[in-house]
């Protein structure tokens, strides 16, 4: 492809569809399809058509979606084809086919939050991210599926039922915005948004092989996603490429006056940063950040650092020992603000409710029958953490490492423009085998909270495969509004990641399937 | 245990009253405090709603610079530290609270400190005011109103999300009187500076007491008691006194005062227990993550500074100077010059009085016409005609017209406008020649023998009677002061 932005494309590949006369359309990955479709090279429903019959063929077994909206995917396509045709301008994601977590309102679709207590919820109202996405032309196939209310690393917490990983349906997809990377990985669109509270973008892509990030807190509005953890949550793209990411970030990042916290500043430029290098670039690999991971996981780092420093990067290790506090204070403070921002939840204006003798036995059926135990869980911890006389102690211990850690982080930058770990323990775990364990769930978070309690920027990319011939990601990480060095570096280690078995660093890459390998080609560079 | 203790009448000998109140007022914006929804009464239930203030998953508060504005306006004029505030969630479940927590400022508030002059001088000190969301409106349905025996519950949430300022004074009010004071005061100040419409009938002015009892010269605070559901300065003032004294009849039945909440029954006349201090909510406040500090600027505390008025307390130490400059003596701030300054401030009728002033009247009795004759049609008298009320003033008081002819002529400026000499010739008003009383008071004197002699015997209270035959022969002529001064002349003499 001519676009010089358009990098590899990481997608497990629909399998025998490969080769097809839409090829162009499902491998040009976004950037090489809204180009396509601008320059009426390529027509918008032909893609989605092509997206759609990878969702058809696929969805029995991933169950990616709790919504699908393909009548108005297909008259928004019609459309956006006219609009061409009649020489019309249209915008930077003209005929891409999105899915968005089903936590993000769009009108006329259910939002479930993956959760009984949603259940029949159409939102009257459109996410801000949602509105951009249309705007620049992007089509919505559909609503994805997530762990409760985001509670989980996995998406077996959803009340609809679990969501497979396209490289092995055995296991979980990650989570909580497994819908969305399975769906990316499985080809069904080039971009999916998720929310990241703790880790829910970049554990799922980094365990589904493809790209996660995090943006900068406050890049991003917040209006019209479904809150767990407002201090904590923003919503970042999931993509095959670290060029599509760009390109959905800068879709949907910038000023909202709808969302207080969202700060008062254009949407990055991320294009020009792309494929620039990284000589000079000083990396810090966090031993903090690897420290406890699995062998595949740490050897991927490892590759990654040694590539790195191969291409003119001073790459040093660093140590940030605050790290350690990061989950135990996440798990203080996400459960706290998520007990307040889940308490609307009553079953009196909307959703599900299950009658009682008055209206606090009302309100207590509900949301014991629409809650599930994960989301119970963390009511009661975090409704415990603030309650009198522990606030201090937990709450307000929380806040101090807060403040510690993006101190520590601070310092940390004073020496090195990125930072570089492991985005989670290991590769994709198996259906169930963590459920029965909540702390070792917890536990897939450990490198992927201290970006949130930061509010800095952090993305997932895909560094190979593992000994499983799993996925591994590795994580970047940048300062506050870093996301131009952030998606410099990321656009390099996709460049030098390992291609399936013949370059695998991190153990041998077989390739789940014959479209892992083929998905990964190197596309037009 | 209370219930058993009968409850006395205050006062009660020995015993002092300490009283704080809150005052929640819903600020005069045009838009509620995190959305665009209109703030308004009275709008057909459910109209003025949208994803924010009905909490819909997912929305967002956008904090209402109008709010900010009014609130600094507030606390400048309450001499307040405008500062650096932040919002925090007040968490507790109810129905007509859409997001089941209400976000409030919490221990970094607006304003804090400063203080309110009543109009008889004392200064009340103000704790802190700070911004918060209104919740919705609940109306129980079936049985008698309450929510036990309601059949259903409808809710309103067109008020939900309206900005509120609670202003909390310290425990510096004494008496049932002095509550109503306050309130009124604020009240005035609130409107003037144009924070609130002030109208406690549509619940734009609530306010909760904070109330205990303590032997008069201890200076320890008792244990207090708040009292909710004041709905008017009537029901305060009768349930402070009332909760007051039902504190003094516990501690005199050798028992303890509990902190608890407790509600105004208006219609039984007493305060019930609502919740102990053991029941009382834990609000689990944590600060409100989808909002940021509010930190005022110089420029917002500049424009706040701009748009606060003259201030009742200050227009009333404005006409007690024009006062105390007109008259020999030092007013007292007391008694009825006192009590007239605040009704013409309180009628915004002071700029009358002070005009009438410049253009020459008396000002005991500029004041005296618009306290006591205006005052009671303030919209008349607001249109009222300087000039034409200084001159009618200046007739008065150069004898030209008595009292009454001057109230008449007066009646007649607020009633139709006018030349008070033309109105006064017109209707054949004047005062009577020299001479003319006298003779007045002789006829009234032979016809009524007997008072007359009990008056000569020095008998004070028949003066009355005399004063008002004189002026019914005289049909109103007469002036008051010069017959009681014939009644008094024709006493000394006999």
């Amino acid at each position: 492809m001519a676009d010089e932005r358009a990098g590899t494309s990481g997608a497990v590949g629909p399998g025998g569809t490969d080769g097809g006369t839409g090829a162009a359309g499902l491998h040009a990955g976004a950037v090489g399809i809204a180009q396509a479709v601008r320059r009426g090279e390529l027509r918008a429903q032909d893609v989605l058509e092509e997206h759609l019959a990878v969702v058809e063929a696929r969805e029995p077994a991933l169950h990616c979606f709790l919504a699908l909206d393909v009548e108005r995917a297909r008259a928004s396509a019609a459309a956006l084809d006219e609009a061409v045709a009649r020489g019309e301008a249209v915008g930077a994601l003209a005929g891409v086919p999105v899915v968005l977590k089903d936590n993000l309102c769009v009108p006329g679709l259910p939002a479930t939050c993956g959760s009984r207590i949603l259940e029949g919820w159409v939102p009257p109202y459109e996410a801000t991210v949602a509105a951009r996405l249309r705007k620049a032309g992007a089509l919505l196939v559909g609503k994805t599926n997530l762990d409760e209310f985001a509670m989980g690393s996995s998406t077996e917490h959803s009340a609809f039922g679990a969501t497979a990983n396209p490289h092995d349906p055995e296991r979980v997809p990650g989570g909580s915005s497994g819908g969305s990377a399975a769906a990316v990985a499985a080809g069904m669109a080039p971009i999916g948004l998720g929310s990241d509270t703790g880790g829910s973008i970049r554990q799922p892509a980094a365990l589904c092989g493809v790209v996660g990030v995090k943006p900068t807190y406050g890049l991003v509005s917040r209006y019209g996603l479904i809150a767990f953890a407002s201090s904590l949550d923003q919503i970042g793209p999931l993509t095959a490429t670290v060029a599509d990411a760009a390109l959905a970030l800068e879709v949907i990042a910038g000023a909202d006056p709808a969302d207080s916290t969202c700060l008062d500043r254009p949407a990055p430029v991320l294009g020009p940063v792309l494929g620039r290098g990284v000589e000079g670039l000083r990396v810090g690999v966090v031993g903090d950040l690897v420290e406890g991971a699995d062998r595949e996981v740490a050897a991927a780092v490892a590759a990654a650092a040694d590539r790195l420093a191969g291409a003119g990067a001073k790459v040093d290790e660093v140590a940030i020992p605050a790290c350690r506090y990061g989950l135990p204070a996440y798990y203080l403070l996400a459960p706290a603000e998520a007990s307040s921002n889940l308490a609307r939840y009553d079953g009196v204006r909307y959703g599900l409710r299950v009658e009682g003798e008055d209206v606090a036995a009302m309100n207590a059926a509900t949301r014991a029958a629409g809650f599930g135990r994960e989301v119970r869980r963390r009511i009661m911890l975090g409704t415990f953490a603030l309650s009198a006389g522990y606030y201090d102690a937990y709450y307000g211990q929380a806040q101090r490492v807060r403040t510690l850690m993006i101190q520590a982080f601070a310092d940390a930058y004073q020496r090195f423009d990125v930072l570089l770990g492991a985005t989670t323990p290991g590769v994709a775990f198996h259906q169930g085998e963590k459920l029965a364990d909540p702390l070792s769930m917890y536990l897939s978070d450990v490198f992927t909270v201290p970006s949130n309690l930061t509010g800095q920027p952090a993305l997932s990319v895909p560094f190979g495969t593992g000994e499983s011939g799993l996925p591994v990601g590795v994580q970047v990480l940048a300062p506050a509004l870093g996301e131009e060095v952030l998606f410099q570096v990321g656009s390099s280690l996709e460049a030098m990641a390992p291609r399936g078995g013949a370059d695998g660093a991190a153990g041998q890459g077989t390739g789940q399937e014959a479209g892992g390998a083929a998905g990964q080609g190197t596309g037009g560079r | 245990m209370s219930a058993a203790v009968t409850v006395p009448v205050w006062p009660v000998e020995g015993w002092e009253l300490v009283a704080g109140l809150e005052v929640h007022t819903e600020l005069s914006t045009a838009t509620k405090l995190f959305c665009g929804c209109r703030n308004a009464f009275g709008d057909v239930p459910n109209t003025n709603t949208c994803p924010v203030c009905l909490g819909l998953p997912g929305s967002l508060p956008v904090l209402n610079a109008e709010a900010v504005e009014l609130a600094a306006r507030v606390g400048v004029a309450l001499g307040s530290d405008v500062r650096r505030s932040l919002f925090h969630r007040k968490n507790y479940f109810y129905p007509d609270m859409p997001k089941n927590y209400q976000v409030s400022q919490y221990d970094e508030p607006i304003c804090v400190g400063g203080s309110l002059e009543l109009p008889d001088g004392v200064r009340i000190g103000i704790v802190r005011a700070h911004l918060e969301e209104d919740t919705g409106k609940t109306t129980h349905v079936g049985g008698d109103g309450r929510i036990h025996g309601a059949s259903h519950s409808l809710v309103d949430y067109n008020r939900a999300g309206v900005p509120l300022l609670e202003i909390v004074s310290e425990p510096d009010l004494r008496s049932a009187e002095q509550a109503r004071a306050y309130v009124a005061e604020l009240r005035a100040i609130l409107v003037a500076v144009g924070a609130s419409d002030g109208r406690m009938e549509e619940g734009s002015l609530r306010v909760d007491a904070n109330v205990s009892v303590r032997r008069v010269g201890d200076a320890t605070l008792g244990t207090r008691c708040e009292v909710k559901n004041l709905n008017s300065l009537r029901s305060l003032g009768r349930a402070v006194e009332h909760e007051a004294a039902r504190q003094v009849a516990v501690l005199l039945a050798g028992g303890t005062v509990a902190q608890e909440t407790r509600h105004w029954r208006e219609d039984e006349g007493r305060t019930v227990a609502m919740r102990s201090k053991e029941e009382a909510f834990d609000y689990r406040y944590f600060p409100e993550p989808d909002l940021v500090p509010v930190a005022p600027d110089a420029a917002l505390l500049e424009r706040a500074r701009a748009a606060v008025p003259m201030l009742p307390a200050a227009r009333r130490a404005r006409l007690f100077g024009l006062l105390s400059r007109g008259g020999d003596q030092d007013p007292a701030r007391a008694g009825a010059p006192g009590a007239q300054v605040a009704a013409v401030v309180a009628s915004d009728l002071d700029q009358l009085v002070a005009g009438a002033v410049e253009r020459g009247a008396e000002p005991a009795l500029a004041l005296a016409r618009v306290a006591n004759e205006a005052a009671a049609e303030p919209d008349a008298a607001r249109r009222l005609d300087v000039e034409a009320f200084a001159h009618l003033c200046r007739m008065e008081a150069a004898g030209e017209l008595s009292a009454t002819q001057a109230k008449t002529v007066l009646g007649v400026l607020l009633a139709e406008g006018g030349d008070p000499a033309e109105i006064a010739a017109a209707r054949g008003l004047a005062a009577l020649p020299a001479g003319a009383v006298e003779e007045f008071v002789r006829s009234v004197a032979a016809a009524h023998p007997e008072e007359w002699g009990r008056w000569l015997a020095g008998e004070e209270k028949v003066a009355g009677f005399l004063v008002g035959r004189v002026m019914r022969e005289s049909g109103g002529r007469a002036d008051g002061k010069a017959v009681r001064a014939v009644l008094d002349a024709a006493r000394s003499r006999a």
